[in-house]
């Protein structure tokens, strides 16, 4: 597909609102199915900040997707959600974890309650610079806050970086990073080759974040970075509250 | 959904976050049922410190179940497997599968479906 046939997002026209109710939530309403039957390998970071958790810990998965997490350890509880109720529908089998329908701008959890939160790949899809620092503030405002000894709550953030200048989709430094991304969804086939099911394109927005970015927005949402990096084209952090 | 996420669930309307009654929701037209899980005693050993037990018993208060111990079970009653069992049934294994949780602060109605409640708000709400 030429690059032209990819629609730019509409930000200045649009509410924030129905920018991501377009071009998000009803997108991974469509390709739930689809799109969690390529989802399986856990990302190593997150897989080695769910392990080192001490057993009977609590915590959030916000925007759980198909629950791909939820299986890395099974000696904490985590409550996932996710705002579509396809991709909660999926997630629900993985035990002894909760899965709910929730909007991470207006999480429905008490304060200061949570040892851990994730959130993957989920942050990039809200459409301005302070929906992403106040989706940030909601998931800090769920964990404790940190003690005298400097224990509390952790939330691993990751999103999509835009300097992928080794990823298929090339992107790096100096280009674009509010874009309109394609989801494409074969098509199915019947016996004799007619196609039964033509293919479908989705696009799905997203905000490539540049280096130090995220670090940035933390800070802006009141948190402290306690650790961060880059993995497999996306910049992580761990964050802890900062009051 | 199974009993004990309730323990973690609060209203999402921002004006309810400073009112004592939005926590815990209040389940409404519960349907139940029990549904087989694994017992892992060392899993409610080490949950248990973690939860609210007041907001406990008030949800299986409201739902009608016998009454829990008084005093949220720790140290020596830790030992008791059939204490453990108990409570592996009642907060994990009943699972709410269609009704209502209710904010005792502003009287919104989050909606249980097929297990799952749904906490996004409508418009005027957000």
């Amino acid at each position: 597909m030429s690059s032209s046939d990819i629609p730019t997002p509409d930000q200045a026209s649009q509410h924030p609102d129905e920018v991501e109710e377009k071009n998000v939530h009803e997108v991974y309403q469509q390709i739930a199915g689809h799109f969690s039957s390529t989802r399986h390998k856990p990302w190593p970071m997150v897989e080695r900040f769910l392990s080192g958790l001490t057993p009977g810990s609590v915590g959030l998965d916000v925007g759980c997707g198909n629950g791909k997490y939820l299986p890395v350890n099974r000696d904490v509880f985590i409550i996932a959600s996710d705002r579509s109720d396809k991709l909660a529908q999926i997630a629900v089998q993985h035990q002894p974890h909760s899965t709910i329908v929730a909007d991470i701008l207006n999480l429905p959890h008490p304060e200061s309650y949570f040892d851990f939160a994730i959130s993957i790949a989920v942050v990039h899809h809200l459409s301005t610079p302070d929906r992403r620092v106040l989706a940030i503030r909601e998931i800090l405002r769920t964990l404790k806050p940190v003690d005298e000894n400097g224990s509390g709550g952790r939330a691993l953030v990751y999103v999509w970086a835009l300097e992928q200048s080794t990823s298929r989709r090339g992107w790096d430094k100096g280009d674009a990073q509010d874009i309109m991304v394609p989801w494409v969804m074969k098509g199915k086939l019947a016996p004799g080759g007619a196609p039964t099911v033509e293919p479908k394109v989705f696009h799905r927005y997203y905000h490539l974040y540049s280096e130090k970015e995220l670090e940035q927005d933390i800070h802006a949402a009141g948190g402290r970075v306690v650790e961060s990096g880059y993995e497999r084209d996306n910049w992580w952090a761990v964050a802890t509250r900062n009051d | 959904m199974k009993l004990f996420t309730a323990n973690f669930l609060a209203c999402a309307v921002k004006s309810c976050r400073t009112s004592p009654a939005s926590f815990p929701l209040h389940f409404r037209d519960a349907e139940l049922e029990q549904q087989e899980l694994d017992f892992q005693p060392d899993f409610i050993r080490n949950i248990l410190p973690r939860l609210d037990w007041d907001a406990l018993q008030v949800i299986a208060n409201e739902l009608g179940f016998p009454k829990l111990p008084e005093n949220k079970p720790a140290d020596d009653s830790l030992g008791d497997e059939g204490l453990l069992r108990d409570i592996h049934k009642l907060l994990l294994e009943t699972q709410v599968i269609e009704g209502k949780l209710v904010c005792g602060n502003c009287g919104h109605e989050y909606m249980i479906k097929e297990g799952i409640p749904n906490f996004l708000l409508p418009s005027h709400l957000v």
